[in-house]
């Protein structure tokens, strides 16, 4: 499924005080399948952006194409749209509302007008996927720990089945753990799912480990648009935005600087010490 | 439509109405309230516009602002006038099926609209204009005299100026919960009444839960912070009465004794 | 005389099924023992649900030991006409900003311990700018706290501790809900109160890389300490660390890494500039 924006502008309260453009005249295109991350400081607009591309937001200008149709045509079936393009929010657990996690999982594809095997049938897929014990299924939401809780929210947005999944910050306050089981589970769709992913992330590192293209947002516009080698190549402009390049890249950076010739374009961990260690003759 | 209301909010700015005592503002907004009701004719209507428009002038708030707190209670404002129109008794002008419009109805009406409006609004002026600590300070010391009568003064005020500054953390939570319902495919605009009812479950109860979370939150944060009620309790901006609160109190009870004359003589 | 010691605490949670019957007992803290002394920056790590939340609510008499007991200042936290005092010497700054701002106004905010206190009016003014410079926070006193950054926020909730004259801050994942930008905003803030005006420091977290800083760390799983040591000592042991749900900072893991390959750089290193100081001269002896 791609995706375009073509000059999306949004702006919040218009015509009072408290007017802020979010969204300032913003195009890009995503492809079917790409694993991209968005990153920007708070209140950079990114949020904003991403409830544009599912029709949670309107634009005042500009528009999105969903597979070459504007979505924000007057008969557009956008409820069907957001069945497609699914957004897990920033801290998820706060939107559980049913008496037991499998009903509040099965809300969503319910909404979509399935029928109710199909929805079962789907929510169970999810909950098994977001790998929850059997024993929590009928457990009240509101009973299960805090990791457990983001699961099952991821649960209820998976269940629709999505092409797109949009995570705004889904690590947020997680443990290490944590942090690691959300990123096999990201892999995993992509693997068996061909879900495309758009990440909002502040863990650089996170990045550098995953994502395929990086998109940053500073001041309702897109600034930078590139893989993880090239964004992160611009360190200095990076930490005046308020971010920062993950740790791999600074260590190789240093190294360079030192007078070591290594390959500042390397951003994972892995391919990282396989350059150190091929220094010593110790690569693979 | 809920990030609409106005009433409650604060507006950030600098202007003679900010910087006064907020128990001028509390009393003169209740006198402006009791001069509403006092209104019988053409001219007190004007005498009332004429002082809130210059109070809303005086205030620096833009006037848009003000009248965007209206649009949250314009079914409010809807149901009063059709129910005056329809259900006051007198000269029939038209029949609308059992229905009668009457000449007295719409006049009645159109009063009914006029003081909701200038009651909202006066109240706005305050509400828009004081933080609601400051608010909270000015009602606690102007109802003092009846912490004699064991009355918690000093905790409904607080709890006053808590849930003033909750207005806005719910509007914002609600935002995101009908968000994030939306996005599961909930459909929250259309439906009959009995399905709407049901649409809301799913935007409650997280809205209740979170409510319960902030305010578990917020109280551990006070007590973390020695909050212990009003006993003992100093303050970095004690209230005092300054010049402009004098020269505020005159402008007012001229205004209300204006409307009396009008009232009386006309 | 430690500034704060945790002597064999125990605190249990009671969970109760719908008809209010006891189902079954958490133990979220396990027999701790911790001392804190002055001037001392403390870091506890432990992953979500390993209870070093509820460890830090009972260093300023939030929560009170079901066994064992809490001493601050040699005063036990329990001891009721203590109670202000106590939370006045240790302060406490939580992971959401929104759920602790009072004031409508960063000022007005941050005055609020101090009103609570009967602090006289002209003293608050001149601890509320004080606070606020010393976070840098001082020419957003009249702003409103819902229109700053979670950074900027975070920094008036610590003004509004310092405003109580604390000799200790403890900090719950102040930085969990923040930006880079914020991140390196708090984390900078809370070692310069550390280093500059001795202002004793415990910080919860679950990022490793802000442990560094500290002077011991505590390692808390299923509510007890399961490691103690400075963060040298800590985060030699990455296996251990992962088997809780843990890590240690990149640059310790890469260096263990190379070390697993045959590469000659030391077991107990922390932060990337160690770690290319290192390689570097690994590289020379070659």
């Amino acid at each position: 499924m791609s995706i375009i924006a073509d000059h999306l502008t949004y702006i919040y309260n218009k015509g009072t005080v408290y007017e802020k453009k979010a969204v300032n005249d913003v195009s890009f295109s995503i492809k079917d399948g790409e694993y991209v991350a968005l990153i920007g400081h708070t209140g950079s607009g990114k949020s904003t952006l991403i409830q544009l591309l599912n029709g949670l937001l309107k634009p005042q200008s500009g528009t999105v194409y969903v597979n070459g149709e504007d979505i924000f045509v007057k008969d557009y079936d956008l409820r069907a749209l957001r069945g497609r393009i699914g957004i897990v929010f920033q801290y998820p657990e706060y939107q559980l509302f049913e008496e037991d996690v499998f009903t509040d999982v099965c809300f969503g594809p319910k909404n979509l007008g399935l029928d109710r095997q199909e929805t079962e049938l789907r929510a169970y897929e999810a909950l098994k996927m977001v790998e929850l014990p059997d024993e929590a299924f009928f457990q009240s939401p509101f009973d299960l720990s805090g990791g457990e809780k983001r699961r099952a929210a991821i649960a209820g947005v998976l269940a629709m089945k999505p092409d797109v999944l949009i995570l705004d910050e889904p690590v947020a306050g997680l443990d290490p753990a944590g942090r690691e089981w959300i990123f096999r589970l990201l892999s995993k769709l992509r693997k068996e799912r061909q879900t495309t992913v758009i990440l909002v992330s502040h863990s650089m590192d996170d990045i550098a480990e995953h994502a395929e293209r990086i998109m940053v947002v500073d001041d309702g516009s897109i600034v930078m648009d590139g893989t993880p080698a090239e964004v992160f190549s611009y360190g200095k402009e990076l930490m005046e935005m308020g971010l920062d390049i993950p740790r791999v890249s600074r260590l190789l950076y240093m190294l360079k600087e030192n007078g070591v010739n290594v390959n500042t374009d390397i951003v994972t961990f892995k391919q990282a010490i396989e350059e150190v260690a091929g220094l010593f003759g110790k690569g693979r | 439509m809920l990030r609409d209301i106005t009433l409650g909010q604060y507006y950030p700015t600098d202007s003679y109405i900010h910087r006064l005592d907020p128990r001028t503002k509390i009393t003169g907004t209740f006198i402006y309230m009791i001069s509403v009701f006092l209104i019988r004719d053409i001219w007190g209507y004007i005498a009332a516009f004429l002082f809130l428009a210059f109070m809303i002038r005086v205030s620096h708030v833009p006037v848009k602002f003000m009248v965007r707190g209206l649009k949250g209670i314009f079914i409010i404002l809807i149901f009063t006038a059709l129910f005056n129109v329809f259900f006051t008794p007198g000269e029939v002008l038209y029949s609308l099926w059992k229905l009668d419009i009457t000449r007295e109805g719409i006049k009645v009406a159109v009063r009914m609209v006029i003081r909701l409006v200038f009651l909202i609004m006066g109240s706005s002026v305050m509400t828009l204009t004081t933080t609601p600590n400051n608010l909270t300070d000015g009602l606690e010391r102007l109802f003092r005299p009846l912490k004699r009568f064991k009355l918690p003064v000093h905790e409904i005020a607080m709890m006053m100026s808590i849930a003033l500054g909750f207005i806005p953390i719910l509007v914002d939570e609600l935002d995101k919960i009908m968000k994030a319902q939306s996005a599961r495919g909930a459909d929250l605009e259309n439906g009959k009444l009995s399905t709407r009812i049901r649409t809301l479950i799913p935007i409650l109860v997280p809205l209740f839960v979170s409510a319960f979370r902030h305010a578990g939150d917020l109280a551990t944060a006070m007590e973390a912070r020695c909050y212990h009620g009003g006993e003992g309790r100093t303050r970095m901006k004690p209230l005092r009465y300054g010049k402009q609160d004098y020269s505020a109190y005159t402008v007012i009870i001229l205004y209300l004794v204006t409307v009396i004359a009008i009232a009386v003589m006309l | 005389m430690s500034l704060i010691n945790a002597e064999n605490v125990t605190f249990e949670y009671i969970r109760r099924d719908k008809d209010g019957a006891v189902e079954g007992i958490n133990r979220a803290v396990d027999e701790v023992e911790i001392a804190v002394e002055k001037g001392d920056f403390i870091a506890i790590l432990g992953h979500n649900g390993s209870g070093k939340s509820t460890l830090a609510k009972h260093f300023n008499a939030l929560l009170h030991p079901v066994e064992g007991t809490v001493f601050v200042n040699g005063y036990d936290t329990r001891e009721e006409d203590r109670l202000w005092d106590i939370r006045q010497t240790v302060g406490m700054v939580f992971q959401n900003p929104d759920n602790q701002i009072i004031g409508t106004v960063v000022e007005e905010d941050v005055a609020f311990g101090p009103e609570n206190m009967g602090v006289r009016s002209r003293e608050i003014w001149e601890r509320v700018v004080q606070s606020l410079k010393s976070v840098d926070m001082y020419e957003y006193r009249k702003k409103s706290p819902q229109r700053l950054s979670g950074g900027q926020k975070q920094r008036v909730a610590i003004a509004g501790v310092l405003a109580m004259k604390p000799e200790c801050i403890v900090l719950d994942e102040p930085t969990a809900m923040l930006d880079p930008q914020g991140r390196r905003e708090i984390m900078s803030a809370v070692t310069e109160l550390n280093r500059k005006e001795g202002i004793t420091v415990i910080l919860i977290t679950h990022y490793m890389e802000e442990v560094l800083n500290a002077n011991k760390v505590f390692v808390m799983d299923k509510g007890r300490i399961a490691m103690q040591g400075t963060p040298r000592q800590i985060f030699k042991h990455a296996d251990e660390l992962k088997e809780i749900g843990l890590t240690v900072p990149v640059a310790a893991l890469f260096a263990g890494e190379l070390r697993k390959r045959g590469v000659d750089i030391p077991d107990d290193i922390l932060t990337t500039e160690e770690l290319v100081k290192e390689i570097c001269r690994s590289l020379r002896i070659i």
